[in-house]
């Protein structure tokens, strides 16, 4: 006999399906999980660390986005240590690249910039690195910068899981690494792209826009994509 | 009580800060009541003076002036405010910083741009001297509020300012950069 599939999270009791996550859970339960890699209906990767979550009976912490919902599981996801450590990661990513809101095409409208906010971040304890980093403008229709991109790769999953061409891939290691389009080829003369704009819709930041776009004149529309990722849901279960 | 000695000082910034400030508008002479306004680029007093109980700093430290105020101000003031995004962060200010040192900036933008009479600027005593790399404030001196926005609204520094005035912490309620 199966144990019973509840949990607790927040000391809300969950009730959960075989193979969902944690961080699934929790927002069916209507806690909310701070995230920036994940997008619903592209696969989870655990890159941005904004989701971990204490496990009781655990020294660890863990991902929720790619930690499986057990039985009997107590889950807290708004501890001051969670709270402290959410807060060093977005420090961190504001200090790794050159992040200057007031000229930004996603002033306003960029959910770095949000996540700060919400995590009362007034300053930044790290001392920034002003890396040298370039702008690709060579695309038609869209443009990325990458001083204000964070690595969460969801452009490159949206890209090969959802329009299946895989022009985006990490190139480098740590603080060198950069998304590049097939093989750092400049983004224009990529032979896979379809200019589907997938990768724009879905970037949390101001790294992808359309060219042409001004000073916090970005504006998303994820309605389309959201759509698209339904209809794939939906394929892979009755497909 | 004895109102607070309050000042603002305007550091590598464009002004913007100090406009949001005059943004205000009549709320600006209940502050003149609440606080004794000691020193500010829009009253005319010259030097930094002593015993400022609360200093709000707009701009970066973008050469050696800055620094020096900027360690005036931490020498003479009770509760130093990072004022705007530029103080904050360094924010436009510190654009020139992953293009290399001062010297590559001037010189691309005195020797190599202009076609008339190019030349880098130099007046010693009167021009001061850019720093290599441009610092937000917390990294040249302690800092023992944010305030940070670019402006940072009006609506904001008069909270801010309100909590202060009070007694409270030097702490923005809603911080947003941009
Ligand atoms: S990407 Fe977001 S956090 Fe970064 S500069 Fe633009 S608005 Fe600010
Ligand atoms: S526009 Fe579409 S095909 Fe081109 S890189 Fe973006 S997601 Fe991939
Ligand atoms: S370009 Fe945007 S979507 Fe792609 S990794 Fe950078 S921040 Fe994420």
């Amino acid at each position: 006999m199966t144990a019973e599939r509840k949990m607790r999270i927040n000391d809300v009791q969950v009730k959960f399906e075989e193979g969902e996550t944690v961080l699934a859970c929790a927002r069916r339960a209507g806690v909310r999980i701070p995230t920036l890699c994940h997008f619903d209906g592209l696969s989870d990767i655990g890159a941005c660390r904004l989701c971990l979550v204490e496990v009781e009976g655990s020294a660890q912490l863990a991902a929720s986005c790619v930690t499986r919902a057990e039985p009997g599981m107590v889950i807290r996801c708004h501890t001051t240590r969670l709270a402290e450590y959410r807060k060093v990661i977005l420090e961190l990513l504001l200090a790794e690249r050159n992040h200057v809101c007031s000229v930004c095409v996603a002033n306003g409208n960029c959910e770095l910039q949000d996540l700060a906010t919400e995590h009362q971040i007034d300053h930044v304890r790290f001392d920034y690195q002003f890396p040298a980093l370039g702008v690709d403008l060579s695309h038609g229709q869209f443009g990325v910068d990458h001083n204000r991109c964070i690595l969460c790769t969801r452009c490159v999953r949206v890209c090969d899981e959802i329009e299946g061409a895989h022009t985006w891939d990490v190139a480098g290691r740590g603080g060198t690494s950069r998304v590049i389009t097939d093989l750092a080829q400049p983004w224009g003369e990529s032979q896979t792209c379809t200019s589907c704009g997938k990768c724009v819709e879905l970037c949390p930041t101001g790294a992808l826009f359309p060219r042409g776009t001004s000073v916090g004149g970005l504006v998303r529309d994820r309605g389309r994509i959201e759509l698209a990722m339904a209809h794939r849901r939906h394929e892979s279960c009755h497909g | 009580m004895s109102r607070l000695r309050f000042a603002t000082a305007w550091l590598a910034g464009c002004s913007g800060c100090h406009m949001s400030f005059l943004d205000l508008d009549e709320w600006l002479a209940d502050l003149g009541r609440l606080v004794e306004i000691v020193y500010c680029p829009i009253i005319d007093v010259k030097e930094y003076p002593d015993h400022v109980d609360v200093a709000l700093v707009e701009g970066a430290v973008a050469n050696e002036d800055n620094r020096e105020m900027a360690r005036r101000i931490r020498d003479r003031t009770r509760v130093v405010v990072a004022f705007g995004d530029c103080a904050v962060t360094g924010n436009v200010t510190a654009m020139r910083n992953p293009l290399g040192s001062a010297r590559t900036v001037l010189e691309r933008s005195y020797l190599e741009l202009p076609t008339l009479a190019p030349a880098i600027p130099a007046a010693p005593g009167i021009l001061p001297v850019l720093e290599d790399r441009v610092r937000p404030l917390q990294e040249v001196i302690a800092v023992d509020g944010f305030l940070p926005g670019c402006p940072p609204p009006a609506g904001m520094i008069r909270e801010f300012l309100e909590g202060v005035i009070a007694g409270g912490p030097p702490v923005a309620r809603r911080p947003r950069f941009g």
